[in-house]
């Protein structure tokens, strides 16, 4: 029973989160301007993240949590760094 | 999958199913509603909802599944959730700015101009010298 729950919780929160990507990446990709294209891969890089954390619980493993805490880390400082850029035009003054 | 769900009991199940829903409904919320958005100063207080209780409700689930699964407490997950939660408003405002900067710079028309402040307001205020742009 409980098994069944969760299997179906997971699989339906993995489809949402990949439509949340896919979404996101179609701005990424269509964004008007630049700041647009930033957002678009910020939201597909969090979530991502949420992908890997719902695959972890999943498989039952503790290994994607380590995936996902490094790709926020790693997410996080490459957004910054494109914002400097945008905002100076470049990134180590 | 099944080794480690199917000998869990039902409320925690019913639980962890609950918060992952939540979170993943609405990080979805999110991305459509940054989709949809007309402008960029409002496209970019969609992906929040993501970034907050999306992660939050998929955190908790976590939480909630390793510890009755393990038998243990595990909460390692808030590191992720505080991390992101701390982050998150650096960088849109870093963008928002960014993205005003430009506006500016280009004319665009429809951003407020640069406040005209004194200069003891700009040193409290950490801006630079508008004559040094």
């Amino acid at each position: 029973m409980s098994a069944i729950i969760l299997f179906t919780a997971v699989s339906i929160a993995q489809l949402m989160l990949a439509a949340a990507m896919a979404i996101a990446s179609v701005r990424m990709f269509r964004g008007p301007r630049a700041q647009d294209r930033i957002i678009g891969l910020d939201t597909l890089y969090i979530n991502a993240m949420l992908l890997l954390v719902t695959f972890g619980i999943g498989t039952g493993r503790v290994i994607y949590f380590e995936a996902a805490l490094v790709m926020g880390m790693l997410g996080f400082v490459a957004t910054v760094a494109l914002a400097k850029f945008l905002m100076r035009g470049e990134v180590i003054e | 999958m099944m080794q480690s769900a199917a000998d869990m009991p039902v409320w925690a199940a019913i639980a962890v199913a609950f918060f992952l829903l939540i979170g993943s409904g609405l990080a979805l919320i999110g991305a459509i509603g940054f989709m949809r958005l007309p402008t960029f100063y409002e496209r970019i207080h969609a992906p929040t909802l993501g970034t907050s209780w999306g992660i939050g409700g998929i955190m908790l689930a976590s939480m909630i599944f390793f510890t009755v699964s393990s038998g243990r407490l595990v909460f390692h997950e808030l590191l992720i959730g505080i991390f992101v939660t701390v982050t998150t408003p650096i960088t849109f405002m870093l963008l928002a700015r960014a993205a005003l900067h430009r506006d500016r710079a280009e004319g665009n028309g429809n951003v407020p101009d640069k406040p005209n402040r004194s200069q003891p307001a700009r040193e409290v205020l950490g801006e630079s010298d508008p004559r040094r742009g």
